[in-house]
């Protein structure tokens, strides 16, 4: 017998089941939670004697009968898709580039992926001009693609400021010129955040992603100021201008929790209760440090998640609400099947600009020269690494194909796998239990929601 | 007498490609 694509999971008070293959998602009751249980084939006739001691036979018998519908139906025990092949193809187009705007930063967090900002080269700044021929560059690759994404990003971008106004000057100009719509994003740490840097962001409608790891005793602990001394004082003053003067939207507050932080939905409680209604945390990536995530501390940190659905539910029905980027989950109307099978889109559809105008798969892996693709005045060079990354869909990653979550995680993010691995095709093992049970949890939420007929805002950015 | 609430005959919404969502990431 074929073995049953299913997944079954408890949150809270509430038993789910998913159908796969499908998609269908059902909440269950104790007797299918055991008839599931107790064989290999839920729908064979002497089930009952597995479990009469717990139930009625009549009841085992009325559950089975529900299960047959739901599988005559298309809704449980579904065969896998026959997915097509993907090709090479002649042409793929970039619709969304991440500028390096400042190799640079006036911090030195800890944890810092990019090395403290010079991703462990000469630290360097983005010329204007290397800014504008980005924008000619994802113009010129974008194929008929019509939104364009530009993500300002560092080291810390607002370092250098002109650059990304320089950028977007030669955005605005392409939109006219090609019928383009570019839309921008801002990663910042907030130091040099000031009045009319607030101002421009706004009037640009330039998304922000604001570093904060939650309260001073976390957030000083890693991200400090080169002489060591916290920063959380001086910053949440001016986060706070710059959300507030944006009416709270378009907005995260971007947290990342470590070794020394695991009770991260106090964090989060800490966040929301200072105003804060967008909200992502993320454990750290890193495996030799003393503030490294060990694989013994999954348990501990599955049982935060489900903590915090308890809070997030709890706040919902009160009025209180607030948006955790990684619970975000629409199941009605959700990403189709290309964006699915890839994620990202790294390499492919996404790439990185150094400053110096070279051109990377994404911004994490600027840190390996290996994977050079080419620069931004001579195009791509490496067309082998990017049909690696073309053809790298879930079901060429290590445990993907088989995996309940795989149109869910997409197969999670490259850059962490190779941090990890070596290898963008074998996804970090701690990040990968993390992100299943978002999964669950997120999947737990909407079906609450629905079942207690809840209004939901929806997700958000 | 029910035992099953089905939420979504697919959580995958309407899975089944011209590329002018937003990046994830």
């Amino acid at each position: 017998m074929r073995k049953l694509d299913i997944h079954k999971f408890k949150i809270k008070d509430v038993k789910l089941l998913l159908d796969v293959n499908s998609g269908a998602l059902h909440i269950i009751d104790d007797i299918i939670w055991d008839i599931l249980d107790c064989s290999s084939n839920p729908l064979e006739e002497n089930i009952f004697l597995y479990l009469k001691d717990r139930y009625e036979k009549s009841a085992i018998i009325e559950g089975q009968e529900e299960l047959i519908k739901l599988k005559n139906k298309g809704l449980l025990f579904t065969p896998p898709h026959k997915f097509p092949t993907i090709h090479e193809v002649e042409f793929l187009p970039v619709k969304a580039i991440c500028l390096h705007i400042s190799h640079d930063c006036n911090l030195r967090c800890r944890y810092c992926f990019a090395k403290t900002g010079g991703f462990g080269r000469k630290r360097s700044h983005m010329s204007l001009e290397v800014a504008k021929s980005a924008i000619d560059f994802i113009a010129d690759n974008s194929g008929s693609r019509r939104n364009l994404e530009i993500d300002f990003f560092g080291g810390e971008p607002l370092l250098n400021f002109d650059a990304v106004k320089s950028a977007i000057e030669r955005a605005k100009e392409i939109e006219h010129e090609k019928d383009k719509n570019f839309r921008f994003t801002l990663t910042t740490n907030a130091v040099l955040l000031t009045d009319e840097i607030i101002d421009y962001l706004n009037e640009h409608n330039i998304s922000l992603i604001l570093s904060l790891d939650g309260p001073p005793e976390i957030n000083d602990l890693m991200r400090v100021k080169p002489d060591g001394s916290g920063t959380y004082y001086e910053v949440l003053p001016k986060i706070k201008k710059a959300i507030f003067s944006r009416e709270e939207k378009n907005y995260y507050i971007r947290g990342t929790y470590t070794k020394k932080s695991l009770n991260f939905s106090d964090t989060v409680i800490h966040l929301a209760d200072e105003g804060f209604k967008n909200i992502s945390l993320e454990p750290v990536v890193s495996s030799d440090k003393d503030y490294s995530i060990k694989k013994s501390d999954i348990p501990f940190l599955e049982r935060e998640y489900e903590k915090l659905v308890e809070i997030y539910m709890e706040r919902l029905k009160g009025g209180k609400t607030f948006n955790f980027f990684h619970f975000n989950m629409e199941i009605f109307r959700g990403p189709c099947l290309s964006r699915r099978l890839k994620g990202c889109g790294a390499g492919t559809e996404y790439m990185a600009v150094t400053p110096k105008g070279e051109l990377y798969p994404c911004h994490q892996l600027v840190n390996y020269e290996d994977f050079l693709l080419g620069d931004i005045y001579n195009g791509i060079k490496r067309h082998d690494i990017r049909k690696t990354f073309h053809k790298t869909t879930i079901f060429e990653k290590e445990n993907c194909p088989d995996c309940w979550a795989r149109f869910f995680c997409s197969g999670g993010c490259y850059g962490n796998a190779y941090s990890m691995n070596k290898d963008i095709r074998i996804p970090d093992e701690t990040g990968c239990a993390l992100q299943k049970k978002r999964i669950e949890c997120a999947l737990a939420i909407q079906a609450m929601i629905k079942r207690d007929n809840i209004k939901w805002r929806g997700a958000f950015l | 007498k029910k035992h099953i609430d089905t939420i979504t005959i697919s959580a995958y919404g309407k899975m089944l490609g011209c590329g002018e969502c937003k990046t994830s990431c």
